[in-house]
C-alpha cells in the first residue's frame, strides 16, 4: 500500500473538501435566491464587494469573525479530544458576564492590570462552566452533548438574573423619552478596561481606516489564541495526550495516559476560548453586558469548526468566511429593501455544514478506492 | 396549601408541558431503537412548529397545519437518514446541522411569507368535549380532572392514541421485533434476513414525523403563535426523557410527565417561595442533567446505537 | 452406499494477505456427523462461511444432494435447508429465546401482530423433540452459554434445516454441557439430519464423529473414517512436522526472580472469572511461554499485570516491590514493557505518525518533553535511530502508522517497548498476522532481550513459536495453569492435547 504521508496528493484533497462544500452551498443559495425572484449575480456581487471590497467592509468582517474564531476554537479543540462541546453559548455567557462584572466593579485599577484581569476572567468563566460537563463525563460517562446544551439554557437564565441584579439605572435621557420597558443591561465597564479599536493602530501606522469601525484589539487576541491553540495541540505534551485520547482512548490508556484527566482539561480549555468572546463584545464594543448580544454564536461555532476541519488555521479562515457572509448578508438585506432576509445566511451556513459532512465521506471513500488501485 | 398547588389546573399544565416532550421523546425512541442517534429533534420540533402555523394560516385550517408539520418533520428526518445511513456521517454532527438549518430556515420563511418573526395563529384547533360520565359523589379533585380531560385539545387524545399504538408496534409486531434487533445487534439481524437500511430509514423518518407533530402542538395549542427559537431546548430534554424512560413509549411518556410536573411545580412554588423567576426557568434543564446522570448504569442504550452499519466482507 | 448430502469441489478463496482455501474438496454423506478440524487459520471457518453464503468463493462449485447450487447470501442457504450455528452466537441479548428464534420469520396473528402463542408452542415442541427443556420467555442475556447454543440450534431447526453446520460448538461449554450437546447431536442424527462440526478438540472428534476432514494452511491434508484413526494421527496431520524456524538459543543463565505472581484472580468484561488462581515466577534471562487457545484467560492475565484491569485478589511482585493494581503509567515507569495482543486498538495510534507512536508512553518525560514544549529534535532523532536499528519500512518518520504493513507496525511497537531497557517484557501474540521475515525479526529481538538478562513473558497460540523460544512452557486452559513443562522434554502433540482440554497422555516430565 502506498504510504500515507502528511502532505501528499490525497491528504491535500481531503483538506479542500470545505471549499467544495462552500461552492455547492452557494449554488444552493443561488437557487433559493432565484426562487424568491431576485438575481443571484446581483446578490453575490453586492455581498462580496461590500464585504471585502473596501477597508470598512473588512473591518466589519473581522469584527464579526472574532467571536466566531473563539467559539470555533471551542468546538475544534474539544473535538480533538473526541468530545462534542456544544456548550459554547453558555460558556460564552458566563465568561463574558464575568469580564463585564470585573470591568464595572474594579474601576479603580489601572488599565495594565484591569485589561488582563478582565481577559482572564472571561476565560475563567467559560472554563468553569465547561468544567461541569467535563467532570461529569470523566467521572460518570454521561454524554456531553446533552449536558452542555442544558448548561446553555441554565447560563442564559443565570446571566439574566445577574443582569437584573447588576442593572444599570435608567439614565435621565431614557426617562425623559418615556422609555418604559428597557432591555436590562449592566453599567458600563471602566475606561481602563476597554480595548482600543484597531483604528488606533492603523492611525499609528498612517493607514487610512474609518474611525467608527468596531473592529478592535479583540481580533488580535483571537488570532493569538488560535496560535496558542495550535501550539498546545501540536507542540506540547498536553496536546499530544489530548489528541491521543481523541484518536484512540484504548491506546492512550495503554500508553499510560489518563483519559479522565485529559477529558476534563480539554473541556476546560475549550470553555475558556468561548468565554473570551467577551473581549470582543464587552471590552471592545458595547462596553456593557446585555442579554441580546448573542444570537446563536455558539452554534455557529460548530459550523466554523467543521468547515475549518477542526484546525486552528482552518477555524480562523472559516470564521472570516462566515464573517463575510454575515456582514455581506446584512448589506444585501439593506440593498434589497428587506426582500432577502438576513436569515438566508443562516440557512446557507447550515447547508454548508451538511455539505461538508457529506463531501467529507464521499472524498474519503474515493480516496480509499483509489489507494487500493495504486 | 396542598390543594392550592395540586389542583386540576396543575395537572392540566403538567400535561401541556409534557406532550411535546413526550412526542419528541417517542421520536427519539424509534430512531435510537434502530441504532441512529437523532440530536436533530430540536430542529424538527422548531420546523414543525413553524410549518404548523404557516400551513394553518394559508389554508385557514388547523388540521392542514398539523399535517404540514408532520410532513416537514419527515422531510428533515429523511435528510438526517441519508446523511447518517447512506453516507455514514457522524450522527451527532448531522443532527446539529439539522438544528442549525431549522433555526435559519424558519426565520427565513417567516420573513419571506409573513414579513415578521412572530406569527399569530389565525385558526385554532377545536376543543373536543367528551361526554362526561356521571360520577355523582366523587371528590372535587377527581371531578375537576375529568372536567379538564373533557376539554382538551384533540392533539392530546391523538397523543394518547399514538403512544398506545407505538407500544403495540414496538413490542407486538414483526416490525417492532426487527426494529429492536437492528439497534442492538444488526449483524445478527442481517443473518436473519432483516433489511437494516430500510428499517433505519423508516425509524428516522418516523422520529421526524413525531417531532414535527410535537412542534405543531407547541405553536398551535400551547402558544397560539410562532416565534423564532421557540423550541427552547425541548428536543434535548426529550432525549433525556427518552433515556430516563429506558427507550420505551410508556416510560418516555412517564418521564415527560415528570418533567411536566417539575416545571408546573416550579411555577407554582414561585408564587409561594421567594425564588427569582430565572431560577424557576432553570428547573427543566437542571432536571434533565440530573435525570441523565442518574440514568447512567440503570438505563443502557441500544448496543449498536451511533455506529454506522458496515457489512463485514472478509 | 450412503447419499452425498453436500459436496464442495475445488473451492478457492483468497483474501488480501492469505489464501484461506486452496482447491479444497469437501464431501459429507447424508445422516453423518462429520468433523472438520485444523488449527487457527487453517481455513475451516472460511469454507463454512462460503457454504452459508456469507462469502463467495473465487472458484469452485457446491453441490447439495447432487444438484449444483449458487449460494449468494444466507437467505439462499436457509432455503437450501442449510443452518449454521456460529461460533459467536448471532443472538440479540436483550430479546427472549422465542423472539430470537422467530426473528425474520415471525408467525402472524390477524396479519398484524406476532402470534407469540403459536411461536412459543413451536419452540417448546422443537426443544422437546431434542430432548431438553428451554424457557421460551427467558432473555438471552440471562441464560448460560450452553443454553444459548441450544437456542441457536432450535433457530436453525425452526427454519427447516437438514444440514447443520456447527462452528467450534464446544469452545465455550463446560464438560457437562458438552456431553448434553453431544446427546442432542446424536438425537438429531437419528432424525436423519446431517451435521458438520468444526473443532480443534480432538477427543470430541473421537467421541462424536463418523468421519473427519483435516485442513492445514488452506488445504485439505486428510480425510478419514473416525474409527480407522486416532488422536495422535489427527494431531500430527493438523500441526504438521516441519519446523520453520531454526532458532539457536544461547544457554540459560538465570539470576534473580523478576516477576512473581501469587494466586492472581481477575474477572473478564462480563464479570465472570477469567484468571483463576494463577501463580508463577519468571527469572532474569528466562522466557516463560504461555501456550493456550485464545480466550482462555491469557488476555485478562496480561491486562492485570500491566494495570489495564483490576485484580480481584492475589498479588504481583516486580523484584520485591508489590505492583498489584498499579496504574499503567506506573507500570511503565517501573520498566515493564508490553507488546499488546490487540495491535490495532491498543498498541498503536493509527492516525499518529511513526515518530509520534515511537514516544507513546514516554512522551511526557525528558528528553521528549521539556517543560512547556515537546522537544522535536529529540523526538525526531529518536525516531530515525529506531527506524534504522529496527529496519522499519518505509523509513520516513512522518508516515502515518495506518499506512504501514502489519509487520512494520509491530516493529514500531517492539522498537518502542524495548527502548529504555525494560526489566520485564510481556509479549502477547507478538507475531500474529506477520510475514515470515517480520516473525524472524521479532523472535530475534525477544532472544536478544533474554540474553541481556531480561525476564520475558510470552503468550502465543502458535505452538512452534512457544516451543522454539520458551525456556519453560505454562499451558493455560480455562483460566488455570494446567501444567508447566520443559520444552526439551515435550512436543507439540502433548501441548496440543493439554491446550485443548485433554488430560490423557501426560507421560512427559514436568518442571516448576
Amino acid at each position: 500500500m502506498k504510504s500515507i504521508k502528511k502532505f501528499d496528493y490525497f491528504t491535500l484533497l481531503e483538506k479542500i473538501t470545505p471549499l467544495i462544500a462552500v461552492v455547492l452551498a452557494l449554488l444552493v443559495g443561488a437557487i433559493v435566491i432565484i426562487l424568491i425572484g431576485e438575481d443571484p449575480v446581483f446578490v453575490y456581487k453586492t455581498l462580496f464587494s461590500n464585504a471585502i471590497g473596501n477597508r470598512d467592509g473588512w473591518g466589519n468582517v473581522l469584527f464579526r469573525a472574532t467571536p466566531l474564531i473563539f467559539t470555533g476554537l471551542t468546538v475544534a479543540f474539544a473535538f480533538r479530544c473526541g468530545l462534542f462541546n456544544i456548550g459554547g453559548e453558555g460558556q460564552m455567557y458566563i465568561g463574558t458576564f464575568l469580564a463585564a462584572w470585573v470591568g464595572f466593579t474594579f474601576t479603580n485599577l489601572p488599565a495594565f492590570i484591569l485589561i488582563p484581569l478582565c481577559i482572564l476572567s472571561a476565560a475563567a468563566g467559560g472554563a468553569l462552566w465547561a468544567a461541569v460537563p467535563g467532570i461529569l463525563k470523566a467521572k460518570t460517562g454521561v454524554h456531553e452533548v446533552i449536558v452542555t446544551i442544558m448548561m446553555n439554557w441554565i447560563a442564559a437564565s443565570l446571566t439574566f438574573f445577574l443582569v437584573l441584579k447588576f442593572k444599570a439605572p435608567a439614565t435621565e435621557a431614557m426617562i425623559a423619552a418615556g422609555v418604559k420597558q428597557m432591555i436590562p443591561h449592566t453599567s458600563e465597564i471602566a475606561e481602563a478596561a476597554r480595548l482600543p479599536r484597531l483604528y488606533t493602530i492603523f492611525k499609528f501606522l498612517n493607514i487610512d481606516f474609518p474611525a467608527y469601525n468596531q473592529v478592535n484589539m479583540s481580533f488580535l487576541i483571537a488570532v493569538g489564541v488560535a496560535i496558542l491553540a495550535y501550539y498546545i495541540l501540536w507542540k506540547t505534551n498536553l496536546g499530544y495526550e489530548i489528541r491521543a485520547v481523541g484518536y484512540s482512548p484504548l491506546a492512550a490508556e495503554y500508553g499510560g495516559i489518563s483519559v479522565a484527566k485529559n477529558i476534563v482539561l480539554a473541556m476546560v480549555i475549550s470553555g475558556a476560548f468561548a468565554g473570551l468572546v467577551g473581549t470582543n463584545e464587552v471590552m471592545g464594543y458595547k462596553y456593557r453586558w446585555r442579554p441580546e448580544i448573542f444570537t446563536g454564536l455558539g452554534f455557529n461555532g460548530i459550523a466554523v469548526a467543521l468547515l475549518g476541519k477542526n484546525h486552528p488555521l482552518g477555524v480562523v479562515l472559516a470564521a472570516i468566511l462566515f464573517g463575510i457572509l454575515n456582514y455581506g448578508g446584512s448589506i444585501v438585506n439593506i440593498f434589497t429593501a428587506g426582500r432577502i432576509p438576513r436569515e438566508l445566511i443562516m440557512v446557507l451556513q447550515a447547508v454548508i455544514v451538511i455539505f461538508v459532512v457529506i463531501s467529507d465521506e464521499v472524498v474519503k471513500r474515493l480516496i480509499r478506492q483509489r489507494r487500493k488501485i495504486l | 396549601m396542598f390543594g392550592d398547588i395540586f389542583n386540576a389546573q396543575f395537572v392540566a399544565s403538567s400535561i401541556r408541558v409534557a406532550i411535546p416532550l413526550a412526542l419528541a421523546g417517542l421520536g427519539g425512541v424509534f430512531s435510537e431503537r434502530s441504532g441512529v442517534i437523532n440530536i436533530g429533534l430540536e430542529g424538527m420540533i422548531l420546523s414543525g412548529a413553524f410549518a404548523a402555523v404557516a400551513f394553518t394560516n394559508f389554508t385557514q385550517n388547523p388540521w392542514a397545519g398539523v399535517l404540514g408539520a408532520i410532513l416537514v418533520g419527515i422531510l428533515l428526518g429523511l435528510i438526517h437518514a441519508v446523511t447518517c445511513i447512506t453516507f455514514k456521517a457522524n450522527q451527532i454532527v448531522s443532527g446539529v446541522a439539522i438544528n442549525l438549518f431549522s433555526s435559519g430556515i424558519t426565520v427565513f420563511f417567516s420573513w419571506l411569507l409573513f414579513g415578521e418573526t412572530q406569527i399569530m395563529v389565525k385558526s385554532n384547533l377545536p376543543i373536543w368535549g367528551l361526554p362526561l360520565p356521571n360520577i355523582g359523589e366523587g371528590s372535587t379533585f377527581v371531578r375537576n380532572i375529568i372536567v379538564m380531560f373533557a376539554h382538551y385539545s384533540p392533539l392530546v387524545y391523538l397523543t394518547i392514541v399514538i403512544f398506545i399504538l407505538a407500544h403495540l408496534i414496538i413490542f407486538k409486531t414483526p416490525f417492532g421485533l426487527r426494529l429492536r434487533s437492528v439497534g442492538e445487534y444488526p449483524q445478527a439481524a442481517d443473518t436473519m434476513g432483516v433489511n437494516i437500511v430500510k428499517m433505519r430509514y423508516m425509524a428516522v423518518m418516523t422520529s421526524g414525523a413525531l417531532a414535527g407533530l410535537a412542534g405543531s402542538f407547541l405553536s398551535l395549542e400551547q402558544a397560539h403563535f410562532f416565534v423564532k427559537e421557540m423550541s427552547g431546548g425541548r428536543g434535548f430534554i426529550a432525549l433525556a426523557a427518552m433515556i430516563f424512560g429506558k427507550w420505551t413509549p410508556f416510560g418516555t411518556a412517564g418521564a415527560a410527565l415528570l418533567f411536566g410536573f417539575g416545571e408546573a411545580l416550579a411555577m407554582r412554588l414561585q408564587g409561594v417561595l421567594a425564588i427569582p423567576v430565572q431560577f424557576i426557568h432553570m428547573v427543566p434543564y437542571l432536571l434533565a442533567i440530573f435525570v441523565l446522570v442518574s440514568a447512567i448504569g440503570r438505563a443502557t442504550p441500544m448496543a449498536a446505537v451511533g455506529i454506522p452499519y458496515e457489512k463485514e466482507i472478509g | 452406499m450412503p447419499e452425498i448430502a453436500l459436496e464442495m469441489k475445488n473451492i478457492t478463496k483468497r483474501f488480501p494477505l492469505v489464501v484461506a482455501n486452496d482447491k479444497v474438496n469437501f464431501t459429507v454423506y447424508e445422516g453423518e456427523i462429520h468433523a472438520l478440524v485444523g488449527e487457527n487459520g487453517a481455513g475451516k471457518s472460511t469454507l463454512m462461511s462460503i457454504l452459508y453464503g456469507l462469502y463467495q468463493a473465487d472458484s469452485g462449485q457446491i453441490f447439495i444432494n447432487r444438484e449444483k447450487v449458487s449460494i449468494a447470501n444466507p437467505n439462499v442457504a436457509i432455503n437450501l435447508k442449510i443452518g449454521m450455528v456460529h461460533q459467536h452466537f448471532m443472538l440479540v441479548p436483550p430479546l427472549t429465546v422465542t423472539e430470537n428464534i422467530i426473528l425474520g420469520m415471525e408467525p402472524k396473528k390477524n396479519n398484524i401482530f406476532i402470534d407469540m402463542e403459536n411461536a412459543t408452542k413451536r419452540v417448546e415442541e422443537l426443544s422437546k423433540s431434542m430432548g431438553f427443556k428451554i424457557d421460551p420467555k427467558a432473555k438471552i442475556e440471562n441464560i448460560s452459554v450452553g443454553i444459548q447454543q441450544r437456542v441457536e440450534i432450535i433457530k436453525v431447526l425452526y427454519r427447516g434445516a437438514e444440514i447443520l453446520v456447527m462452528d467450534e460448538p464446544t469452545a465455550v461449554l463446560t464438560p457437562q454441557e458438552v456431553e448434553e450437546l453431544f446427546e442432542i447431536l446424536r438425537s438429531l442424527k437419528k432424525q436423519g439430519k446431517t451435521i458438520i462440526f468444526i473443532t480443534h478438540k480432538l477427543n470430541e472428534v473421537k467421541d462424536l464423529s463418523d468421519r473427519v476432514t483435516v485442513m492445514r494452511r488452506g488445504k485439505v491434508v486428510g480425510v478419514k473414517n473416525t474409527k480407522d484413526t486416532n488422536q495422535e494421527e489427527i494431531a500430527s496431520m493438523m500441526v504438521g512436522r516441519k519446523v520453520i524456524f531454526d532458532i539457536k538459543k544461547n544457554p540459560l543463565n538465570l539470576r534473580q526472580t523478576t516477576l512473581k505472581v501469587e494466586k492472581l484472580k481477575a474477572l473478564n468484561n462480563k464479570g465472570l472469572p477469567a484468571v483463576k488462581d494463577n501463580s508463577f515466577e519468571i527469572k532474569e534471562g528466562e522466557i516463560l511461554g504461555f501456550a493456550g487457545v485464545e480466550g482462555n484467560g491469557q488476555t485478562e492475565l496480561v491486562e492485570v499485570i500491566t494495570g489495564l484491569r483490576p485484580a480481584s485478589s492475589g498479588k504481583i511482585f516486580l523484584y520485591d516491590q508489590d505492583i498489584t493494581n498499579y496504574s499503567p503509567r506506573s507500570i511503565r515507569e517501573d520498566k515493564i514493557a508490553h507488546i499488546p495482543e490487540d495491535r490495532r486498538q491498543r498498541g498503536i495510534i493509527s492516525n499518529y505518525t511513526v515518530a509520534e507512536n515511537l514516544i507513546l508512553g514516554s512522551h511526557y518525560r525528558s528528553p521528549f518533553n521539556k517543560g512547556l514544549a515537546l522537544n522535536f529534535t529529540a523526538i525526531n532523532n529518536h525516531a530515525n535511530n529506531l527506524i534504522k536499528d529496527f529496519d522499519i519500512r518505509p523509513s520516513d518518520k512522518d508516515n502515518f502508522l495506518k499506512s504501514l504493513s502489519g509487520g512494520n507496525q509491530q516493529k514500531v511497537i517492539v522498537a518502542r517497548e524495548l527502548y529504555g531497557e525494560p526489566k520485564l517484557l510481556i509479549a502477547a501474540q507478538p507475531t500474529r498476522g506477520l510475514d515470515v521475515g517480520s516473525i524472524e525479526f521479532v523472535h530475534q529481538q525477544i532472544l536478544n532481550e533474554r540474553d541481556k538478562g531480561k525476564a520475558i513473558l510470552l503468550i502465543s497460540a502458535d505452538l512452534e513459536e512457544i516451543l522454539s523460544l520458551s525456556d519453560r512452557i505454562a499451558v493455560i486452559y480455562e483460566g488455570e495453569i494446567v501444567d508447566i513443562l520443559d520444552p526439551k522434554k515435550t512436543d507439540e502433540k502433548e501441548i496440543g492435547l493439554l491446550m485443548t482440554g485433554s488430560t490423557a497422555n501426560k507421560k512427559l516430565s514436568k518442571t516448576k
